[in-house]
């Protein structure tokens, strides 16, 4: 057992620390966050140009030969600084399905560019009425030729309007809830008959609604196995949940370290609020709270890659459950120590705060997952 | 003792729920149901409709123009009011200076000032915290120094909360710097139009405008303005952070709160396919809050039966303001659980203008996140909860 960093790694988070230090000021960020697109092409140029969208891709598929530890790096650093830049959907989830179960042809098509920094990725999944239920869906693909026809409805797309390429679940076979029966689609985002709407979300990122409308998409399209993509899917959505706890520990890491700094600073009744003993035990237990979320996700880590996939999606939703506790308990605490100052827009804490609320129902809750992971554990 | 309702009772109940719908606004029942932020028209209008009734003042004794209540009669009106749809009343008036007018005011000001709180002609605001004293008030630093038959007004006021509506503030102010932190302090009613005032908003988390800095360069305020006895402001404003925090349970409102919680749940489907209602999991979630509720409605009863029969609203009415705002809390944080995904989207359109844009999910869910996040303000504003704790523990159980 090592559960230290190599010294490749160490630069890689040094490097990913630097960037958000010197280029994502509070005030920076605000800035970004109310652009055009609500991210900086001249950023994601900087993380390709280092490395950041290939190192946790095989040699094979023209990454560098890293993995989840890697992804853990950059997310956890990129939640210090609430990064904006659409990592997650394009690189973790993206990128994932492709190198999970993408063609040669798909893989230099779309990966590569992805990984240059040429292509940007969504992945539409939610449906209205699935809730959190990845098997839940009622987007159907229908047989078109030697094609598919795809239509239906795709909620909260994070990254839609920036991507040039759409990943979508869609029914081909079986029930609306049914495992069996669901392809994964890499569809062209300009193609005829996809709607679009567009908004911010509370936590200052850009999503949309998607309308699919008889949208055309080749047999080349399919990305695994014609109604087998739930596996497939599931597997990088676990994946991609232990990136999106990486960056709650970030998160968490900064919102504490700020609520720290402020109750040595604040005073009221002539002495820092923090030599209150309720509010030092409330610090202390966040600062638990925070270790143990680090924990959990550096656990999960480490077992995303089992060959059980029973490991694997324990793993992930037992990483999930704690940064949900973690997340709310850091988040609550610290806008209650930083009294009404901590419900402003103007500090950061708030901004935290929501995008550790956010983390906390993307991919499914502390409910779903508590459930899942009791499910999984009984029937192992 | 008996829990049951007479048919006076029930009459009066029924009188109530009259009024409530002959006299809101269907546009305001609307925003209450929607979750969309009410502008100052919208209480204005209704407070003015209740203040024609003489109901503005609903915990007033006649003697000052409210209506005597007894307790029931107050219990019945906010239940029936919060279950028409009724906005709060804005409490600065007749929860707060109101009170304090008539118990602590001269003559000439319960003439003055009572009646256009009665009638809610005019708005006020407080004026009590400041950048450096929040939780310790008693560090107050805006100044008020004696000159001929006014007093000329010095420093901020932070996180007022409708100043940007309001008409009057009453305000503590410091006139005395040498005596002890609490004997310095006076309760001072300034006229909002008053050159030197500048207001400024604060943004909150979710984006709403609600709470304001309020600056005072050089304001002079006549002398007759103050209430009481110069240096015994604190006293005044202690009898009023008590009747405040007694006015902050929301029990009326939570009600409502759990039952557009069980809506939310009949409507959203759980992860089977199921309705989230039929989720034991969930539903389990939302009945322990119903019974946190009962508790909390059955203490405020109590406290309020003692203050019926003569008693002040002890320290213990601390508990109120500590459960309520949980309360208050948890609501929101399940209603922002059973949105699933449809949280995430921000439509502050839809929360704060009368925008007739489409929801992007279900329509209960556009509030949902952002009153989770905004409610944490509850367990901060009225004194923190971790302030009430240490009254509780000092005052109550003395340690
Ligand atoms: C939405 C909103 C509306 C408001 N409206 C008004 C209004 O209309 N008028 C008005 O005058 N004020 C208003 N307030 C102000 C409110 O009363 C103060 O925010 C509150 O008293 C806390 O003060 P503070 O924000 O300075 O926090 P601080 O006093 O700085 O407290 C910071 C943290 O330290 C803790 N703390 C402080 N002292 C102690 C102690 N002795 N022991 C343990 N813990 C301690 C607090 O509990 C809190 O967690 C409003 C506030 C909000 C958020």
């Amino acid at each position: 057992m090592d559960l230290s960093y190599s010294d490749e790694q160490k630069q890689i988070k040094e490097g990913v620390e630097r960037f958000v230090r010197e280029q994502y000021a509070f005030d920076t960020r605000r800035k970004i966050a109310g652009s055009e697109k609500g991210w900086l092409p001249e950023n994601w140029a900087k993380f390709a140009e280092l490395g950041w969208l290939g190192m946790s891709f095989s040699e094979a598929d023209g990454g560098f030969g890293g993995g989840a530890i890697e992804t853990m790096i950059a997310m956890e650093a990129f939640g210090s600084g609430l990064v904006l830049e659409p990592y997650l959907p394009t690189v973790v989830m993206g990128g994932g399905l492709l190198a999970a179960g993408g063609s040669a042809a798909q893989k230099e098509a779309l990966l590569a560019p992805m990984i240059a920094g040429e292509k940007q990725f969504a992945v539409a999944y939610v449906e209205k009425q699935a809730r959190f239920n990845l098997a839940d869906v009622a987007v159907v693909a229908k047989k078109d030729g030697a094609g598919y026809a795809i239509s239906g409805h795709k909620g909260v797309v994070y990254n839609a309007a920036s991507a040039d390429t759409i990943f979508v679940t869609a029914r081909t076979s079986g029930g609306q809830r049914d495992e069996k029966g669901i392809t994964v689609f890499a569809v062209d985002a300009k193609s005829a008959g996809i709607t679009r709407r567009d908004y911010p979300t509370q936590d200052a990122l850009r999503a949309s609604e998607l309308t699919f409308d008889n949208v055309k998409v080749g047999a080349d399209s399919v990305v695994g196995k014609v109604d087998d993509g739930h596996a497939l899917f599931e597997g990088v959505i676990d994946r991609s949940i232990v990136a999106l706890c990486a960056e709650a520990v970030g998160c968490m890491d900064a919102i504490n370290k700020a609520t720290l700094e402020y109750i040595k600073t604040r005073k009221q009744f002539g002495v820092p609020i923090g030599k209150f003993q309720v509010l030092q035990h409330r610090m202390v237990d966040c600062f638990t709270n925070a270790q143990e979320a680090r924990s959990m996700t550096l656990m999960a880590a480490l077992k995303i890659d089992d060959a059980d996939a029973t490991v694997r999606k324990k793993a992930a939703s037992g990483a999930k459950v704690q940064i949900g506790k973690s997340g709310k308990f850091c988040g609550q605490s610290a806008v209650q120590m930083h009294g009404g100052m901590g419900v402003t827009d103007e500090l950061s804490v708030s901004h935290y705060f929501k995008r550790l609320t956010m983390i906390e129902t993307l991919f499914g809750n502390q409910q779903h997952h508590l459930s899942r992971y009791a499910n999984l554990s009984v029937a192992a | 003792m008996d829990l049951a309702l007479s048919a006076e009772d029930r009459a009066f109940a029924d009188e109530v729920r009259a009024f409530a719908r002959a006299n809101l606004s269907p546009a305001t029942i609307a925003k209450t149901r929607s979750g969309r932020h009410y502008d100052r028209d919208d209480h204005l209008a209704w407070q003015r409709a209740l203040g024609k009734r003489g109901w503005h003042v609903y915990t007033w004794p006649k003697k000052y123009g409210g209506p005597g209540w007894s307790v029931t009669q107050r219990f019945l009106f906010e239940n029936v009011l919060a279950e028409e749809g009724a906005p709060r009343i804005l409490p600065f008036g007749p929860k707060m200076v109101g009170p304090v007018i008539y118990t602590f005011g001269n003559e000439e000001q319960k003439r003055r000032f009572l009646p256009d709180i009665v009638t809610s002609n005019i708005l006020w605001c407080q004026g009590y915290s400041e950048p450096g004293s929040g939780s310790d008030l008693a560090s107050l630093r805006t100044r008020a120094v004696r000159d001929g038959d006014h007093y000329v007004v010095n420093g901020q006021k932070t996180w007022t909360s409708a100043a940007h509506w309001a008409d009057w503030i009453f305000c503590l102010v410091r006139t005395d710097t040498d005596a002890k932190p609490q004997e310095g302090i006076s309760f001072l009613l300034i006229d909002m139009k008053s050159p030197g005032i500048t207001v400024k908003p604060i943004i909150m988390l979710d984006g709403a405008h609600h709470v304001n800095d309020v600056f005072f360069d050089n304001v002079r305020v006549p002398a007759v303005n103050l209430i009481g006895k110069e240096g015994e402001g604190w006293t005044y404003a202690k009898f009023l952070l008590a009747n405040e925090r007694l006015g902050i349970a929301e029990v009326a409102a939570s009600k409502r709160g759990v039952q557009g919680l069980r809506d939310i749940a009949r409507a959203e489907l759980a992860d089977d396919g199921g309705k989230l209602i039929d989720d034991m999991g969930f539903r389990e979630k939302i009945a322990d809050l119903d019974l946190q509720l009962s508790a909390l409605e059955m203490s405020e009863l109590r406290a309020l039966s003692t203050m019926q029969l003569g008693g002040a609203p002890g320290p213990e009415v601390s508990i109120l303001k500590i459960r309520g705002s949980e309360i208050q809390q948890r609501i929101a944080e399940l209603a922002c659980e059973a949105v699933g995904n449809y949280a995430m989207p921000y439509q502050p359109e839809l929360l704060f203008r009368d925008s007739n844009e489409s929801p992007i999910g279900p329509a209960h869910a556009v509030p949902a996140a952002a009153r989770y996040l905004n409610m944490r303000k509850t367990s901060i504003y009225g004194g923190t909860n971790e302030i009430q704790k240490n009254v509780i523990s000092k005052m109550v159980l003395g340690l």
